[in-house]
Protein backbone atom coordinates (compact mmCIF):
# COMPACT_ATOMS: atom_id res chain seq x y z
CA UNK A 1 0.00 0.00 0.00
CA UNK A 2 2.71 2.51 -0.27
CA UNK A 3 3.57 4.01 -3.88
CA UNK A 4 6.65 2.79 -6.05
CA UNK A 5 9.43 4.91 -6.35
CA UNK A 6 8.73 8.15 -9.08
CA UNK A 7 11.04 11.48 -10.01
CA UNK A 8 8.65 14.30 -8.79
CA UNK A 9 8.44 17.45 -10.73
CA UNK A 10 6.41 20.48 -9.73
CA UNK A 11 6.71 23.05 -12.49
CA UNK A 12 5.48 26.68 -11.80
CA UNK A 13 4.72 27.73 -15.80
CA UNK A 14 2.31 25.18 -17.92
CA UNK A 15 5.39 25.66 -20.74
CA UNK A 16 7.79 23.32 -18.00
CA UNK A 17 4.97 21.18 -17.52
CA UNK A 18 4.35 20.98 -21.11
CA UNK A 19 7.64 20.25 -22.18
CA UNK A 20 8.12 17.68 -19.04
CA UNK A 21 5.23 15.72 -20.54
CA UNK A 22 6.77 16.14 -24.44
CA UNK A 23 10.84 14.78 -22.93
CA UNK A 24 9.03 11.47 -20.41
CA UNK A 25 6.03 10.85 -22.50
CA UNK A 26 4.02 7.66 -21.32
CA UNK A 27 6.80 7.92 -18.20
CA UNK A 28 4.88 10.10 -17.08
CA UNK A 29 2.02 11.42 -15.58
CA UNK A 30 0.23 15.02 -14.66
CA UNK A 31 -0.67 14.51 -10.90
CA UNK A 32 -3.77 17.18 -9.90
CA UNK A 33 -5.99 16.34 -6.85
CA UNK A 34 -4.33 13.05 -7.36
CA UNK A 35 -8.06 11.65 -5.84
CA UNK A 36 -8.04 8.77 -8.31
CA UNK A 37 -4.51 8.82 -9.44
CA UNK A 38 -3.06 7.79 -6.01
CA UNK A 39 -4.72 5.30 -4.88
CA UNK A 40 -3.94 3.48 -8.02
CA UNK A 41 -0.02 4.54 -7.31
CA UNK A 42 -0.59 3.13 -3.47
CA UNK A 43 -1.99 -0.13 -4.59
CA UNK A 44 0.86 -0.09 -7.65
CA UNK A 45 -1.93 -0.56 -10.49
CA UNK A 46 -0.31 2.41 -11.42
CA UNK A 47 3.77 3.28 -11.05
CA UNK A 48 4.56 6.12 -13.18
CA UNK A 49 8.22 7.19 -13.32
CA UNK A 50 7.46 10.45 -13.62
CA UNK A 51 5.00 12.28 -11.89
CA UNK A 52 4.36 16.12 -13.37
CA UNK A 53 3.03 17.64 -10.27
CA UNK A 54 0.31 20.55 -12.03
CA UNK A 55 -0.74 21.91 -8.15
CA UNK A 56 2.11 24.69 -8.66
CA UNK A 57 0.82 25.43 -12.20
CA UNK A 58 -1.21 28.66 -11.05
CA UNK A 59 -2.70 29.74 -14.19
CA UNK A 60 -4.72 26.11 -14.81
CA UNK A 61 -6.44 27.02 -11.50
CA UNK A 62 -8.92 29.44 -13.07
CA UNK A 63 -12.72 28.94 -13.13
CA UNK A 64 -15.26 31.24 -14.75
CA UNK A 65 -18.01 32.33 -17.23
CA UNK A 66 -16.94 33.65 -20.60
CA UNK A 67 -18.91 36.65 -22.13
CA UNK A 68 -21.15 34.05 -24.19
CA UNK A 69 -21.99 31.83 -21.09
CA UNK A 70 -19.51 29.39 -21.14
CA UNK A 71 -17.97 28.13 -18.56
CA UNK A 72 -14.16 27.93 -18.31
CA UNK A 73 -13.00 24.88 -15.68
CA UNK A 74 -9.29 25.07 -15.15
CA UNK A 75 -7.38 21.69 -14.51
CA UNK A 76 -6.47 22.26 -11.51
CA UNK A 77 -10.23 23.77 -10.02
CA UNK A 78 -11.16 21.68 -7.07
CA UNK A 79 -14.52 20.14 -7.06
CA UNK A 80 -15.24 22.05 -3.94
CA UNK A 81 -15.17 25.76 -5.60
CA UNK A 82 -17.16 24.35 -8.20
CA UNK A 83 -19.72 23.10 -6.09
CA UNK A 84 -20.16 26.14 -3.72
CA UNK A 85 -20.16 28.77 -6.81
CA UNK A 86 -23.55 30.18 -6.52
CA UNK A 87 -23.18 30.88 -10.12
CA UNK A 88 -22.50 27.51 -11.50
CA UNK A 89 -25.19 26.24 -9.69
CA UNK A 90 -27.59 28.51 -11.06
CA UNK A 91 -26.63 28.17 -14.04
CA UNK A 92 -25.51 24.72 -14.79
CA UNK A 93 -27.94 22.86 -12.12
CA UNK A 94 -27.52 19.74 -13.71
CA UNK A 95 -23.56 19.83 -12.78
CA UNK A 96 -24.39 21.24 -9.05
CA UNK A 97 -26.78 17.97 -8.80
CA UNK A 98 -24.49 15.78 -10.07
CA UNK A 99 -21.24 16.94 -7.98
CA UNK A 100 -23.03 16.23 -4.66
CA UNK A 101 -22.74 12.59 -5.52
CA UNK A 102 -18.92 12.79 -6.38
CA UNK A 103 -17.80 11.25 -3.38
CA UNK A 104 -17.31 13.03 -0.54
CA UNK A 105 -16.42 16.35 0.84
CA UNK A 106 -12.75 15.40 1.68
CA UNK A 107 -12.16 14.14 -1.65
CA UNK A 108 -13.92 17.22 -3.27
CA UNK A 109 -11.58 19.29 -1.54
CA UNK A 110 -8.21 18.19 -3.76
CA UNK A 111 -10.17 16.12 -6.53
CA UNK A 112 -10.69 17.86 -9.87
CA UNK A 113 -13.04 17.37 -12.14
CA UNK A 114 -10.05 17.49 -15.10
CA UNK A 115 -8.60 14.71 -13.16
CA UNK A 116 -11.33 12.93 -13.05
CA UNK A 117 -12.05 13.04 -16.71
CA UNK A 118 -8.55 11.48 -17.80
CA UNK A 119 -9.06 8.59 -15.66
CA UNK A 120 -11.83 8.10 -17.65
CA UNK A 121 -13.91 5.82 -15.04
CA UNK A 122 -17.11 4.77 -16.61
CA UNK A 123 -18.81 4.57 -13.79
CA UNK A 124 -18.05 7.78 -12.68
CA UNK A 125 -21.08 10.55 -12.55
CA UNK A 126 -18.61 13.18 -14.62
CA UNK A 127 -17.97 12.76 -17.97
CA UNK A 128 -21.51 11.38 -18.25
CA UNK A 129 -22.28 15.00 -17.05
CA UNK A 130 -19.81 16.37 -19.52
CA UNK A 131 -22.12 14.23 -22.35
CA UNK A 132 -25.28 15.76 -21.57
CA UNK A 133 -23.99 19.40 -21.17
CA UNK A 134 -22.15 18.91 -24.35
CA UNK A 135 -18.77 19.78 -23.05
CA UNK A 136 -15.72 20.39 -24.99
CA UNK A 137 -12.11 19.60 -23.74
CA UNK A 138 -8.82 21.89 -24.56
CA UNK A 139 -5.85 19.57 -24.93
CA UNK A 140 -2.43 21.25 -24.68
CA UNK A 141 0.70 19.53 -25.68
CA UNK A 142 4.15 21.39 -25.88
CA UNK A 143 3.22 24.21 -29.08
CA UNK A 144 -0.06 22.70 -29.92
CA UNK A 145 -3.58 22.97 -29.03
CA UNK A 146 -6.72 21.72 -29.75
CA UNK A 147 -10.50 20.93 -28.93
CA UNK A 148 -12.13 17.70 -28.66
CA UNK A 149 -15.90 17.28 -27.69
CA UNK A 150 -16.63 15.65 -24.19
CA UNK A 151 -18.32 12.66 -26.89
CA UNK A 152 -14.98 12.13 -28.25
CA UNK A 153 -12.16 12.22 -25.51
CA UNK A 154 -13.82 8.67 -23.74
CA UNK A 155 -12.26 5.48 -26.11
CA UNK A 156 -12.79 2.91 -23.33
CA UNK A 157 -12.47 2.07 -19.95
CA UNK A 158 -9.47 4.57 -18.25
CA UNK A 159 -8.85 5.42 -22.13
CA UNK A 160 -9.08 8.54 -23.62
CA UNK A 161 -8.06 10.41 -26.60
CA UNK A 162 -5.01 12.13 -25.08
CA UNK A 163 -1.59 11.83 -26.78
CA UNK A 164 1.25 10.94 -24.51
CA UNK A 165 2.40 14.66 -24.72
CA UNK A 166 -0.82 15.81 -24.18
CA UNK A 167 -2.53 17.84 -20.97
CA UNK A 168 -6.19 18.36 -20.62
CA UNK A 169 -5.69 22.14 -19.72
CA UNK A 170 -9.42 23.30 -19.20
CA UNK A 171 -12.94 22.20 -19.79
CA UNK A 172 -15.43 24.57 -21.50
CA UNK A 173 -18.97 24.12 -21.26
CA UNK A 174 -21.62 25.75 -23.07
CA UNK A 175 -24.68 27.42 -21.57
CA UNK A 176 -28.05 25.31 -21.19
CA UNK A 177 -30.32 26.08 -23.96
CA UNK A 178 -32.75 28.66 -22.14
CA UNK A 179 -35.30 27.10 -20.84
CA UNK A 180 -34.34 23.48 -20.38
CA UNK A 181 -34.39 21.88 -17.25
CA UNK A 182 -32.03 19.36 -16.36
CA UNK A 183 -31.86 16.32 -13.59
CA UNK A 184 -29.32 13.55 -12.34
CA UNK A 185 -30.11 10.46 -10.54
CA UNK A 186 -27.98 7.74 -9.35
CA UNK A 187 -28.52 4.52 -7.84
CA UNK A 188 -25.02 3.84 -5.79
CA UNK A 189 -24.56 1.01 -2.75
CA UNK A 190 -23.59 3.73 -0.20
CA UNK A 191 -23.30 7.35 -0.07
CA UNK A 192 -20.35 8.54 -2.07
CA UNK A 193 -19.57 5.09 -4.05
CA UNK A 194 -19.21 4.85 -7.61
CA UNK A 195 -23.15 4.51 -9.09
CA UNK A 196 -24.41 0.91 -9.67
CA UNK A 197 -26.75 3.38 -12.32
CA UNK A 198 -26.65 7.14 -13.02
CA UNK A 199 -28.29 9.33 -15.95
CA UNK A 200 -28.08 12.74 -16.58
CA UNK A 201 -30.76 14.53 -18.30
CA UNK A 202 -31.55 17.64 -20.38
CA UNK A 203 -34.99 18.60 -21.61
CA UNK A 204 -36.73 21.34 -23.22
CA UNK A 205 -40.47 21.91 -24.20
CA UNK A 206 -40.82 23.77 -27.28
CA UNK A 207 -43.22 26.86 -28.03
CA UNK A 208 -45.84 24.42 -29.04
CA UNK A 209 -45.69 22.82 -25.20
CA UNK A 210 -43.71 19.78 -26.71
CA UNK A 211 -40.35 18.38 -26.10
CA UNK A 212 -37.36 20.55 -28.29
CA UNK A 213 -34.24 19.35 -27.34
CA UNK A 214 -33.68 16.02 -25.28
CA UNK A 215 -30.01 14.97 -24.57
CA UNK A 216 -29.41 11.39 -22.40
CA UNK A 217 -26.20 10.22 -20.57
CA UNK A 218 -25.72 7.88 -18.54
CA UNK A 219 -22.48 6.26 -16.29
CA UNK A 220 -21.64 2.30 -15.44
CA UNK A 221 -23.76 1.90 -18.41
CA UNK A 222 -20.45 0.77 -20.62
CA UNK A 223 -17.28 1.45 -21.47
CA UNK A 224 -17.26 4.73 -21.28
CA UNK A 225 -20.06 6.93 -20.53
CA UNK A 226 -22.72 6.52 -22.66
CA UNK A 227 -25.41 8.28 -24.63
CA UNK A 228 -28.75 7.37 -25.70
CA UNK A 229 -29.06 9.60 -28.79
CA UNK A 230 -32.29 7.37 -30.57
CA UNK A 231 -33.72 7.38 -26.59
CA UNK A 232 -33.31 10.89 -26.89
CA UNK A 233 -34.51 11.58 -30.68
CA UNK A 234 -37.42 9.85 -29.60
CA UNK A 235 -38.91 12.29 -27.52
CA UNK A 236 -38.84 15.13 -29.64
CA UNK A 237 -42.28 16.36 -30.74
CA UNK A 238 -43.79 14.60 -27.99
CA UNK A 239 -45.94 15.77 -24.69
CA UNK A 240 -43.67 15.66 -21.76
CA UNK A 241 -45.57 13.14 -20.01
CA UNK A 242 -45.21 9.32 -18.53
CA UNK A 243 -45.79 7.32 -21.85
CA UNK A 244 -42.93 9.40 -23.59
CA UNK A 245 -40.34 8.80 -20.78
CA UNK A 246 -41.28 5.74 -20.72
CA UNK A 247 -40.96 4.79 -24.28
CA UNK A 248 -37.68 6.56 -24.22
CA UNK A 249 -36.36 4.99 -21.43
CA UNK A 250 -37.18 1.43 -23.06
CA UNK A 251 -35.26 2.50 -25.91
CA UNK A 252 -32.56 3.49 -23.83
CA UNK A 253 -32.15 -0.09 -21.53
CA UNK A 254 -31.95 -1.15 -25.02
CA UNK A 255 -28.97 1.31 -26.05
CA UNK A 256 -26.72 0.57 -23.74
CA UNK A 257 -23.73 -1.76 -23.10
CA UNK A 258 -23.58 -2.16 -19.35
CA UNK A 259 -20.19 -4.53 -18.43
CA UNK A 260 -21.42 -5.70 -14.66
CA UNK A 261 -19.70 -5.12 -11.73
CA UNK A 262 -19.29 -6.69 -8.05
CA UNK A 263 -22.20 -5.10 -7.15
CA UNK A 264 -24.77 -5.10 -10.02
CA UNK A 265 -25.25 -7.57 -12.99
CA UNK A 266 -25.79 -6.34 -16.03
CA UNK A 267 -29.44 -7.13 -16.21
CA UNK A 268 -29.80 -5.15 -12.53
CA UNK A 269 -28.21 -1.92 -14.19
CA UNK A 270 -30.69 -2.16 -17.32
CA UNK A 271 -33.28 -2.66 -14.83
CA UNK A 272 -32.29 0.37 -12.64
CA UNK A 273 -31.77 2.67 -16.00
CA UNK A 274 -35.28 1.68 -16.96
CA UNK A 275 -36.24 3.25 -13.42
CA UNK A 276 -33.94 5.94 -13.18
CA UNK A 277 -34.72 7.15 -16.33
CA UNK A 278 -38.35 7.85 -16.47
CA UNK A 279 -38.14 9.73 -12.94
CA UNK A 280 -35.05 11.67 -13.95
CA UNK A 281 -36.89 12.75 -17.26
CA UNK A 282 -39.97 14.01 -15.13
CA UNK A 283 -37.98 15.87 -13.12
CA UNK A 284 -36.33 17.68 -15.74
CA UNK A 285 -40.23 18.41 -17.10
CA UNK A 286 -40.81 19.52 -14.08
CA UNK A 287 -37.81 22.05 -14.42
CA UNK A 288 -37.96 23.38 -17.85
CA UNK A 289 -39.69 26.44 -18.02
CA UNK B 1 14.93 15.82 -0.93
CA UNK B 2 14.64 18.55 1.77
CA UNK B 3 11.43 20.16 2.92
CA UNK B 4 9.56 22.35 5.70
CA UNK B 5 6.58 21.37 6.26
CA UNK B 6 3.94 23.54 8.58
CA UNK B 7 2.02 21.09 11.04
CA UNK B 8 -0.24 22.26 13.62
CA UNK B 9 1.03 25.83 13.49
CA UNK B 10 5.02 24.47 13.79
CA UNK B 11 7.68 24.42 10.96
CA UNK B 12 9.03 20.74 10.48
CA UNK B 13 12.27 20.15 8.39
CA UNK B 14 12.91 16.56 6.74
CA UNK B 15 14.95 14.91 4.04
CA UNK B 16 12.08 13.11 2.56
CA UNK B 17 11.57 10.74 -0.62
CA UNK B 18 8.53 12.35 -3.05
CA UNK B 19 6.83 9.17 -2.65
CA UNK B 20 6.34 9.53 0.94
CA UNK B 21 3.14 10.12 1.96
CA UNK B 22 1.76 12.71 3.82
CA UNK B 23 -0.34 10.52 6.43
CA UNK B 24 3.25 8.25 6.89
CA UNK B 25 5.32 11.94 6.93
CA UNK B 26 3.09 13.19 10.06
CA UNK B 27 3.33 9.79 11.84
CA UNK B 28 6.87 8.63 11.15
CA UNK B 29 8.90 11.65 10.35
CA UNK B 30 7.10 13.92 13.11
CA UNK B 31 5.36 11.50 15.45
CA UNK B 32 1.68 12.63 15.53
CA UNK B 33 0.59 9.31 15.50
CA UNK B 34 -3.14 10.73 15.91
CA UNK B 35 -3.50 10.69 12.17
CA UNK B 36 -4.56 6.83 11.97
CA UNK B 37 -3.95 4.82 8.56
CA UNK B 38 -6.90 2.40 7.64
CA UNK B 39 -7.11 1.74 4.06
CA UNK B 40 -4.52 3.84 2.43
CA UNK B 41 -6.72 4.23 -1.02
CA UNK B 42 -8.94 7.22 0.24
CA UNK B 43 -12.48 5.83 1.15
CA UNK B 44 -12.03 4.91 4.65
CA UNK B 45 -11.57 8.46 6.36
CA UNK B 46 -8.87 7.65 9.24
CA UNK B 47 -6.31 10.07 7.71
CA UNK B 48 -8.36 12.94 7.57
CA UNK B 49 -6.49 16.31 8.05
CA UNK B 50 -7.10 19.81 7.50
CA UNK B 51 -5.26 21.24 4.68
CA UNK B 52 -5.55 24.70 4.48
CA UNK B 53 -8.67 24.54 6.87
CA UNK B 54 -10.26 21.97 4.55
CA UNK B 55 -10.94 18.16 5.09
CA UNK B 56 -8.69 15.89 3.09
CA UNK B 57 -7.32 12.73 3.03
CA UNK B 58 -3.68 12.45 4.27
CA UNK B 59 -3.32 9.38 2.28
CA UNK B 60 -4.09 10.47 -0.80
CA UNK B 61 -1.26 13.26 -0.78
CA UNK B 62 2.61 13.08 -1.23
CA UNK B 63 4.30 15.14 1.56
CA UNK B 64 6.27 16.84 -0.56
CA UNK B 65 2.81 18.58 -2.08
CA UNK B 66 1.76 19.98 1.37
CA UNK B 67 5.01 22.38 1.47
CA UNK B 68 3.73 25.96 1.55
CA UNK B 69 0.15 24.71 3.04
CA UNK B 70 -0.98 24.45 6.78
CA UNK B 71 -1.56 21.18 7.66
CA UNK B 72 -3.67 20.77 11.01
CA UNK B 73 -4.23 17.38 12.93
CA UNK B 74 -6.52 16.39 15.86
CA UNK B 75 -3.46 17.00 18.21
CA UNK B 76 -3.98 20.77 17.32
CA UNK B 77 -7.66 20.48 18.50
CA UNK B 78 -7.02 20.14 22.41
CA UNK B 79 -6.67 23.75 24.49
CA UNK B 80 -3.92 22.07 26.55
CA UNK B 81 -2.55 19.13 28.29
CA UNK B 82 -5.29 17.05 29.58
CA UNK B 83 -8.04 19.36 27.93
CA UNK B 84 -10.72 18.67 25.64
CA UNK B 85 -12.23 20.90 22.84
CA UNK B 86 -16.17 21.22 22.79
CA UNK B 87 -16.34 18.34 19.97
CA UNK B 88 -14.16 15.94 21.41
CA UNK B 89 -15.82 16.58 24.93
CA UNK B 90 -19.46 16.25 22.90
CA UNK B 91 -17.72 12.41 21.62
CA UNK B 92 -17.11 11.78 25.36
CA UNK B 93 -20.30 12.59 27.10
CA UNK B 94 -22.38 11.02 24.02
CA UNK B 95 -20.20 7.75 24.10
CA UNK B 96 -19.66 8.90 20.42
CA UNK B 97 -16.95 6.17 20.29
CA UNK B 98 -15.60 2.80 20.67
CA UNK B 99 -12.22 1.77 20.34
CA UNK B 100 -10.96 5.18 18.55
CA UNK B 101 -9.75 4.00 15.21
CA UNK B 102 -12.03 6.29 12.97
CA UNK B 103 -12.44 9.30 15.77
CA UNK B 104 -9.43 11.48 15.31
CA UNK B 105 -10.87 11.53 11.09
CA UNK B 106 -14.00 12.28 12.05
CA UNK B 107 -12.85 14.93 14.40
CA UNK B 108 -11.15 16.31 11.57
CA UNK B 109 -13.81 16.00 9.57
CA UNK B 110 -17.01 17.79 11.93
CA UNK B 111 -14.35 20.28 13.13
CA UNK B 112 -14.11 21.67 8.85
CA UNK B 113 -17.84 20.96 8.44
CA UNK B 114 -18.99 23.11 12.26
CA UNK B 115 -17.01 25.80 11.25
CA UNK B 116 -18.52 26.30 7.63
CA UNK B 117 -22.52 25.04 9.47
CA UNK B 118 -22.16 26.17 12.63
CA UNK B 119 -26.03 24.89 13.63
CA UNK B 120 -26.70 21.81 11.36
CA UNK B 121 -29.43 19.85 11.12
CA UNK B 122 -29.51 15.99 10.97
CA UNK B 123 -29.46 15.00 7.57
CA UNK B 124 -26.66 17.39 7.18
CA UNK B 125 -24.23 15.51 9.82
CA UNK B 126 -25.14 12.67 8.46
CA UNK B 127 -23.67 14.01 4.75
CA UNK B 128 -20.65 15.67 6.29
CA UNK B 129 -20.17 11.98 7.64
CA UNK B 130 -20.99 9.81 4.98
CA UNK B 131 -17.01 10.10 4.04
CA UNK B 132 -15.73 8.69 7.41
CA UNK B 133 -16.27 4.76 8.25
CA UNK B 134 -16.83 3.50 11.93
CA UNK B 135 -16.77 0.09 12.01
CA UNK B 136 -17.57 -0.49 15.90
CA UNK B 137 -20.57 2.12 17.03
CA UNK B 138 -22.36 3.02 14.24
CA UNK B 139 -22.88 6.80 13.76
CA UNK B 140 -25.89 7.29 15.69
CA UNK B 141 -23.83 8.50 18.91
CA UNK B 142 -21.69 10.50 16.60
CA UNK B 143 -24.29 12.28 15.01
CA UNK B 144 -25.94 13.38 19.00
CA UNK B 145 -22.45 14.69 19.69
CA UNK B 146 -22.23 17.13 16.65
CA UNK B 147 -26.09 18.06 17.24
CA UNK B 148 -25.22 18.48 21.20
CA UNK B 149 -22.12 21.00 20.16
CA UNK B 150 -24.23 23.07 17.33
CA UNK B 151 -27.07 22.92 20.22
CA UNK B 152 -24.49 24.54 22.96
Amino acid sequence: MKPAAFDWHAPTLLAEALALKAGHGEAARFLAGGQSLVPAMNFRVAQPAVLIDLNRVAVLDHLGFEEDGTLAIGALCRYRRLERDAEVARRLPLLAEALAEVAHPQIRTRGTLGGNLCHADPASEMPAVMLALEARLVLRRAGGIRQVAAAEFFLGPLATALAEDEMLAEIRIPPLPPGSGTAFLEVARRRGDYAMMGVAVVLRRGPDGRCDLARIALCSAGPTPMAAPRAAAALLGQALEPAAFAAAAALAVQEIAPMGSVQASPAYQRHLAGVLLPRALARAAERAA
Amino acid sequence: MKITLRVNGTDHVREVEPRLLLSDFLRHEIGLTGTHVGCEHGVCGACTILWDGEPARACLAFAVQAEGHEIRTVESLSPGPGRLDALQQAFQDSHALQCGYCTPGILMTLTAFLAENPHPDEAAVREALSGNLCRCTGYQHIVDAVLRVAAA
